[in-house]
């Protein structure tokens, strides 16, 4: 919708009254949906930049797949396939949990929405406590980045660089899973408390879109760093 | 005035208090009214004081360097402390300056009032990256006193990265003020989308909205390549991850290589928002339609886009395949096409204009005669024989300072005296205001074509020392430093004067034709008592002696455009408008 299109449509109604209560429009935009549709723009405008902030992990990844290909081979089958994947079947059905949590907002269904975000919140959680027991287990075995990888018995010795791309790409997308659960629990306590309706949700489907992406950068991650040659 | 105010109420009589007008400076009182505010003009003079402490900060820095190269023996300062001093020059200049300057003080300001909205889309995202500006600035300085930091301002790898403390809080400090910039930029965007006013379509947004826009775009999508480097960074610093280590078959080129990717594209978010306001006073104090409107327009998304592709070309030597040598080379000549548009439509609006020679219309004029070597020499640095001979010179550093400073700066000083009326509700020396841009600009040509010298010569960059032949040329490059100075302490004195001293501000001293000059100078919290219907373009200077076709069919006597150019007091619109109605 155009900016032209919101500043047709006034606030008040022909006699000056305003339409009716809209506690959340700021006063500098025209009515709900005109404000709407600027939140929606700059959370996809945010989205674009996460997206570029991770496309510099990508980009560092690919250059070091391909120039030590063989060691990231052999490192690679030191990452437990079944906990990442299982990780990636939690995260998946969190952006289902999320869908429906949105969707519940938009028409009205309080509770739904509710039991939606706490069940998204709970997958996050299994994802980091699944994420936990992986990294334990790296720890353990000296699979650590750079000059701390103290593992033996590898032919490539840059099988190190693997383990610093592998601990930064997950650990950046990591610190995202948390930064998306308390924003995630920020908008449970609201929606419980009956902030959100069909008239105002914006808050449910910007922190909604966040967690899709949070989401779908997994399912990058692991084809990439769990399942290579 | 063409943009007319076509809403059904009478324009408010002034809400007064205590016979004071009410504008955004008196209209709350106290530190905490500042600190706690949300209005994108509090915010823009927030700025405007941050980056113009850093600009200071910087300059000082930058003069004690002077002062240490008239002579290329050891005086003054010890070779550790020269790096020191060289790395605190750029990186504030670079990252607490000149890349929040426009955007945050002088875009922050303008850009609600010149879309005829009430704020940005975002206003408490706004005061937040003030915050964070200040949390990285903070960060930087803590990182300055307490520091060694002598990497240059590019923290190249692996010196950058081997271990020490400071590094990795600078480093981190850069990251933060990207947020920064980030947040601005996306506000700025959503801003431009969804904030105009009634009438106001893409193509009757003043040039320094399409340069904003072009500019914010730019900042959206390269700083997170910043950020997630100087992480990286930081990491290697902190726990050696290997990522840029060669001794862990990490790979240090690959740090160029994300460096650039944004930093060449932040020089454009340098220089961008400096080519929208030549656009503005170029047309305003020709009072005529700038050429090329559409064209100038595009040129900067134009810049924007090609900028993304040319970082390769800081690197020609850095060990590159010849084939992305010739690539990135191809490129850059590229992008130096939309600049060259810019440049001629500038010329050519100045062409039969009716110009004042006021001080933001010589500080336009500087841009365009330093902006232009700049641009020129760049071209230079783009040719791979010639750039293999240059890089690491003096050579690279007079570019660099004729485009950023020349260009930037220049336009940044310009801007701030054009708007500074409207900003502060006080009108400048216009005396002072000229000679001190005579003096900036003598002074600055003193000391960066000097340099341009030098680096053919072979002077290297970023040397603490230097062979006797080269003294002479230094010493008259110090010099031109200190005039500079000068210029700039001067244009501070008169500025600050003019806060208590000046003659109050009409609302368009400049008989402008864009939406800030319609209202009070300074304007209400509100900016405008009611929200104002465009209906013609910002340079529609119609019906004027130069020919311009009017794009409006107004009757020529309602037109504030026949009075002088320079005549305060006749360019009241909203005063029109309410003799009118």
């Amino acid at each position: 919708m155009s900016a032209d299109a919101h500043a047709a449509s006034p606030a008040v109604d022909d006699e000056g009254r305003p339409l009716s209560p809209q506690y959340h429009v700021a006063h500098h935009f025209d009515n709900a949906d005109h404000q709407f549709q600027a939140n929606k723009l700059g959370i996809w405008l945010f989205l674009a930049q996460e997206i570029m902030f991770f496309s510099g992990l990508f980009c560092a990844f690919i250059l070091f797949r391909a120039k030590y290909y063989d060691a990231f081979v052999e490192a690679h089958h030191h990452l437990d396939k079944v906990m990442g994947g299982i990780n990636t079947i939690v995260l998946i059905c969190s952006s289902l949990t999320m869908a429906l949590g949105v969707r519940a907002a938009q028409t009205n269904k309080r509770k739904l929405g509710v039991a939606m975000l706490v069940m998204t919140f709970l997958f996050a959680a299994t994802f980091l406590v699944i994420k936990y027991f992986e990294y334990h287990h790296k720890f353990h075995d000296g699979l650590l980045p750079g000059r701390h990888f103290t593992a033996e018995g590898f032919v490539h010795p840059e099988a190190n660089i693997f383990f610093g791309i592998y601990f930064v790409m997950t650990g950046v997308h990591g610190v995202h899973v948390i930064v998306g659960m308390a924003l995630i629990l920020w908008i449970t306590v609201k929606m419980y408390r009956g902030r959100f309706s069909s008239r105002y949700y914006a808050p449910v489907e910007g922190v909604g879109l966040y967690w899709h992406l949070v989401d779908l950068i997994w399912i990058y991650l692991f084809p990439l760093l769990y399942l290579i040659g | 005035m063409s943009q007319t105010v076509a809403a059904e109420g009478h324009p408010k009589d002034d809400e007064v208090e205590g016979g004071k007008t009410l504008n955004y400076w008196n209209a709350k009182k106290g530190i905490l009214s500042w600190l706690l505010t949300v209005d994108h003009k509090r915010i823009g003079i927030m700025y405007l004081f941050s980056v113009l402490t850093a600009f200071l900060a910087g300059g000082i820095f930058a003069l004690l360097l002077r002062l240490k190269l008239l002579t290329g023996h050891d005086n003054l300062v010890t070779a550790p402390q020269y790096n020191k001093l060289f790395t605190l020059h750029g990186a504030m200049m670079v990252f607490l300056f000149i890349i929040p300057a426009i955007p945050g003080s002088i875009a922050n300001f303008m850009l609600p009032i010149m879309l005829g909205a009430k704020d940005v889309a975002f206003p408490k995202l706004n005061l937040m990256s003030l915050y964070v500006y200040w949390t990285g600035a903070l960060m930087a300085l803590v990182a300055i006193v307490f520091g060694q930091i002598d990497t240059g301002w590019t923290f190249y790898t692996p010196y950058s990265a081997s271990g020490s403390g400071p590094v990795i809080l600078m480093t981190l400090a850069v990251f933060i003020l990207g947020f920064s910039s980030i947040l601005t930029g996306l506000n700025f965007i959503v801003t431009i989308h969804k904030m105009r006013a009634p009438g106001m379509t893409w193509y009757r947004l003043p040039l320094f909205l399409w340069a904003t826009y072009a500019t914010s775009l730019v900042q959206v999508l390269a700083t997170p390549v910043l950020a997630i480097t100087l992480l990286l960074l930081a990491l290697e610093s902190g726990f050696s991850v290997g990522i840029f280590d060669p001794k862990l078959g990490g790979d240090p080129v690959l740090f160029q290589h994300f460096f650039w990717f944004y930093s060449h594209p932040a020089v454009y978010i340098m220089i961008l928002p400096g080519m929208g306001i030549m656009s503005e006073l170029i047309a305003v104090h020709a009072r005529r339609k700038l050429f090329g409107y559409k064209a100038v327009a595009f040129s900067s998304i134009g810049i924007a886009l090609i900028g993304f592709l040319v970082w390769g070309h800081h690197m020609f030597i850095s060990g590159q395949s010849e084939i992305a040598t010739t690539v990135f080379s191809f490129l850059t000549f590229l992008v130096a096409i939309p600049s060259g548009i810019k440049v001629f439509n500038w010329v050519a609006t100045l062409w039969g204009g009716s110009i004042a020679f006021t001080t933001p219309m010589l500080y336009a004029l500087s841009f365009l005669f330093l902006f232009t070597i700049g641009g020129l020499t760049g071209v230079y640095l783009g040719m791979l024989n010639v750039d293999i001979h240059l890089t690491d010179t003096y050579f690279v550093v007079a570019h660099f300072h004729y485009v950023m400073m020349g260009g930037t700066v220049m336009a940044f000083v310009g801007g701030l005296h054009h708007w500074w009326p409207k900003m502060t509700g006080r009108m400048y020396n216009e005396r002072l205001g000229a000679i001190g841009c005579a003096l900036v600009f003598i002074g600055f040509n003193m000391t960066f074509f000097t340099q341009f010298i030098l680096g053919s010569r072979g002077m290297p960059r970023r040397y603490y020392n230097y062979l006797d032949q080269f003294q002479p040329l230094h010493a008259f490059s110090t010099y031109g430093s200190w005039v500079i100075g000068l210029g700039f302490f001067l244009t501070l004195g008169y500025l600050l004067h003019s806060l208590k001293y000046g003659a109050k501000a009409p609302r368009n001293p400049w008989g402008g034709k864009s939406l800030e000059w319609l209202t009070e100078s300074p304007p209400i919290t509100e900016n405008f008592h009611d929200t104002p219907v465009v209906t013609s373009g910002p340079y529609d200077f119609m019906g004027d002696e130069h020919g311009i076709t009017p794009a409006l069919q107004h009757h020529p006597k309602d037109d504030p455009s026949h009075t002088p150019a320079y005549d305060p007091g006749h360019h009241d619109p909203a005063a029109k408008t309410e003799e009118k109605s």
